[in-house]
């Protein structure tokens, strides 16, 4: 054994020390923690998809793919989606951490500042694939540069229990196109304890995927064009607000107001509610489990379930989707890389085989990806082929920046109706609500 | 053989020579110093420089990746005139109220109940530290299913039972939320007061009790005043640790209700978290946790002053 004595520990240790604070003034010093070989290494941040396969194809299959094709080595890292915004934070501000964020919704608006221009990478997507829906634009284009590259848009659309609709009167698997008629059918159904379920809570998406198209049908808007002027307070968005009330009592599962992101499903899925506008992914759930997931009469849900679009209302049909962009990260040592990353995923036959495993849960960010073959193989997802060319985004009709953000993250649309159903009389609510806009679209 | 060798190479070692250094620990004042030093720079990397930066990022207008400029206090101004923080002032103020009494009196309970000699008295002062051993965010997503709107337990039972006709909705009603808040955050918080106050129970001397049984005080008299002025410096040390985290809560209602429905249940944690993360607000979600500060340091010092008059006295 080597024999190890005092003195040649002492030389080591205070080499050591030496070291470590020569490395610790040199970080203090620069501010930002140290980047570690980050020249042939990509570091991908996202979401734990809801379809897990996808997950499974990126790190498996398209890693070693991109291993092979870009000499890289790709590092996926799955976080909650509610836990992204935390993490973009500590690394912008310490300067380190992924390469490449995937965002949901307008989160790259927040973080403008920091993120690499790829009007490049994403104005030759744009090109090559049939043109950005205006949702994808929205939220990925400051108005001057592309902050962010456009993944994906998760469309959203209400599943419906085809059977229960029959027997309010909407036979051959029709669903209500008015607000009206929605309130007239699910009063029926919620008196046979069957109402309709949206969440009026606090959470990332389906709370604001409700509200802000269910205002736009009345004909509100939050602001004008130019980004300032709230407009919120007006006759349109006053009777959008009254109808709720009743629509809330009348229709829907008032346990909606603590609905988190996944309490649609297992109420769905668990046959407690008619109806409820969400993501595909209660139906390929009910897909993937035909035994688990039955009707009352124990034939399989899943050929219980149809999609539609949110209803129509006096000032139109809208929906919101939540849409997903790439941020390349200013701090990235590796910004060359990481955008001839960025080109290869998005490229055609590369995010081809992702689209394919999301069996249509996503839809892709141009609208060339409503051609694709897997829109043949199941007519009940037809709805969402093309379901984002509906799609605004938060702040309209003014841009979706950084202040539309800021609204959207205090869920202050969603608290308006919220307050409303809970007593609030509907004026004092647009009222409250104007007054919340006025605060930041005014500052 | 060893011993005797040593004493002999001893015996050859002249009287050391003192070394500056060894002198200068010699003297208290320094060795003192010396030894404090390593608290000092634990306490100033990671409670001083945090709270400083936050003094500093709250007069700013920083934002995520943008340093922002000295704005003097108009975070703290625009917090004044907004409606939703003035919300989670109140609503923290309530939270921390009631669930102090109730912990502390459910806690004193418990443990006078502990202190009693029983079968199996071990295992079950095990036992009554489960909600505090496990982790929140793992104890509170239970919670959150048993207060779920569709699929609650305690609705299901209380249904089976004849108690009530229709749901509960434990968390989509502003006032029922807050309460549910409340219950979880008394259950996760009694063990603590209980196993604290046991421990303070158990310093009190047998024969004081017994003195005043023989002296003829009923049970609820020893309590008053034997038991309870003897437990009262425990109590406040309790109560003081439990409202700076009752009052610094995030875990809890984040997972919960996440601030909901509509603001009833925010508090300064997760409405200073909304803004500064969810918004990439720093400044202002700054400005909100500091907010707390003048709140907690009058408690503080209020308590302080109070076990010192218990303790001089």
């Amino acid at each position: 054994m080597a024999r190890f004595d005092r003195r040649s520990f002492l030389k080591l240790s205070g080499g050591g020390a030496i070291a470590a604070s020569a490395g610790m003034a040199g970080i203090l010093a620069s501010g930002r923690a140290p980047a570690y070989a980050q020249a042939t290494s990509i570091h991908w941040l996202r979401w734990n998809d809801f379809v897990p396969a996808s997950d499974q194809l990126l790190k498996g299959e398209m890693a070693a793919e991109c291993e092979k094709a870009l000499g890289v080595k790709l590092t996926i890292e799955t976080i909650n989606a509610n836990d992204i915004q935390a993490r973009v934070t500590s690394s912008i501000q310490s300067g380190s951490g992924p390469d490449i964020v995937c965002a949901l919704n307008n989160w790259a608006q927040l973080y403008g500042e920091s993120l690499a221009d790829v009007t490049d990478v994403a104005e030759e997507l744009g090109k090559s694939q049939g043109g950005f829906y205006e949702t994808s634009r929205a939220v990925a284009n400051d108005g001057k540069r592309w902050i962010a590259v456009p993944w994906s848009i998760v469309g959203l659309q209400i599943a419906y229990r085809r059977s229960w609709f029959e027997e309010v009167g909407y036979a051959g698997g029709k669903f209500p196109e008015t607000w009206e008629a929605l309130r007239e059918a699910g009063k029926k159904l919620k008196a046979k304890g069957r109402p309709v379920g949206q969440t009026l809570g606090h959470t990332f998406g389906d709370a604001p995927a409700f509200t802000y198209p269910y205002l736009w049908s009345w004909g509100g808007k939050e602001v004008e064009a130019d980004g300032k002027t709230v407009v919120l307070d007006s006759k349109e968005t006053l009777e959008s607000v009254k109808f709720m009330v009743g629509f809330w009592k009348d229709a829907l599962d008032e346990g909606g107001l603590a609905w988190d992101d996944s309490s649609n499903n297992r109420a769905f899925l668990s046959g407690t509610c008619c109806a409820t506008n969400n993501g595909a992914s209660i139906y390929i759930e009910a897909l993937r489990k035909p035994d688990a997931y039955q009707t009352e009469k124990g034939t399989p849900l899943k050929d219980d379930i149809l999609h539609a679009p949110l209803p129509k209302g006096p000032g139109g049909q809208f929906s919101f989707h939540v849409p997903f962009s790439n941020m390349l990260m200013g701090y990235s040592k590796n910004q060359k890389g990481a955008k001839e990353f960025l080109r290869w995923i998005s490229s055609k036959p590369v995010f081809d085989k992702w689209f394919t495993t999301q069996k249509g849960f996503s839809v892709g960010p141009t609208t060339d990806w409503e051609k694709h073959k897997l829109w043949n193989d199941d007519p009940v997802m037809l709805p969402y082929r093309s379901a984002a060319r509906t799609g605004r985004f938060a702040g309209h009709a003014g841009p979706s920046g950084r202040k539309a953000a800021e609204v959207l993250t205090k869920y202050i649309l969603t608290d308006m109706y919220a307050k409303a159903v809970q007593g609030m009389p509907p004026e004092d609510a647009v009222k409250w609500a104007r007054g919340e806009l006025i605060k930041i679209y005014g500052a | 053989m060893a011993i005797s060798y040593a004493a002999r190479e001893r015996a050859y070692v002249a009287a050391p020579r003192r070394g500056p250094v060894t002198r200068l620990l010699e003297d208290e004042r320094w060795l003192g110093a010396l030894l404090l030093l390593p608290t000092a720079v634990l306490l100033a990397l990671f409670i001083a420089y945090p709270f400083v930066k936050g003094v500093l990022l709250s007069v700013t207008d920083a934002r995520v990746g943008v340093p922002g400029t000295f704005v003097g206090l108009q975070n703290f101004i625009a917090l004044a005139h907004d409606g939703i923080f003035r919300e989670a002032v109140w609503n923290t103020f309530i939270y921390t109220g009631v669930t102090t009494v109730f912990k502390l009196a459910l806690g004193l309970w418990l443990a006078l109940l502990l202190n009693r000699h029983f079968r199996g008295k071990a295992l079950t002062r095990a036992f009554v530290l489960l909600p505090f051993i496990i982790p929140t965010v793992l104890s509170t997503f239970a919670w959150k299913w048993m207060f779920d709107p569709t699929f609650s337990v305690i609705n299901w039972t209380l249904y089976r039972l004849d108690i009530i006709d229709s749901r509960i909705n434990w968390l989509g009603d502003p006032q029922l939320a807050m309460i549910s808040i409340i219950i979880v955050n008394v259950w996760r918080g009694v063990p603590f007061y209980a196993i604290s106050l046991l421990a303070g129970l158990q310093t009190i001397s047998p024969e004081l009790q017994e003195a005043a049984a023989i002296d003829g005080a009923r049970p609820w008299q020893r309590f008053w005043h034997v038991t309870w002025p003897l437990l009262l410096p425990v109590t406040m040390v309790v109560v003081l640790f439990s409202v700076i985290q009752t009052f610094a809560d995030f875990q809890l209602v984040y997972v919960l209700t996440g601030g909901g429905p509509a603001n009833a249940t925010h508090l300064f944690a997760t409405y200073a978290y909304q803004i500064g993360v969810g918004t990439g607000l720093l400044s202002e979600g700054a400005a909100i946790s500091l907010a707390m500060f003048p709140a907690l340091l009058v408690v503080v010092v209020v308590q302080l002053l109070y076990i010192r008059r218990v303790e001089i006295h």
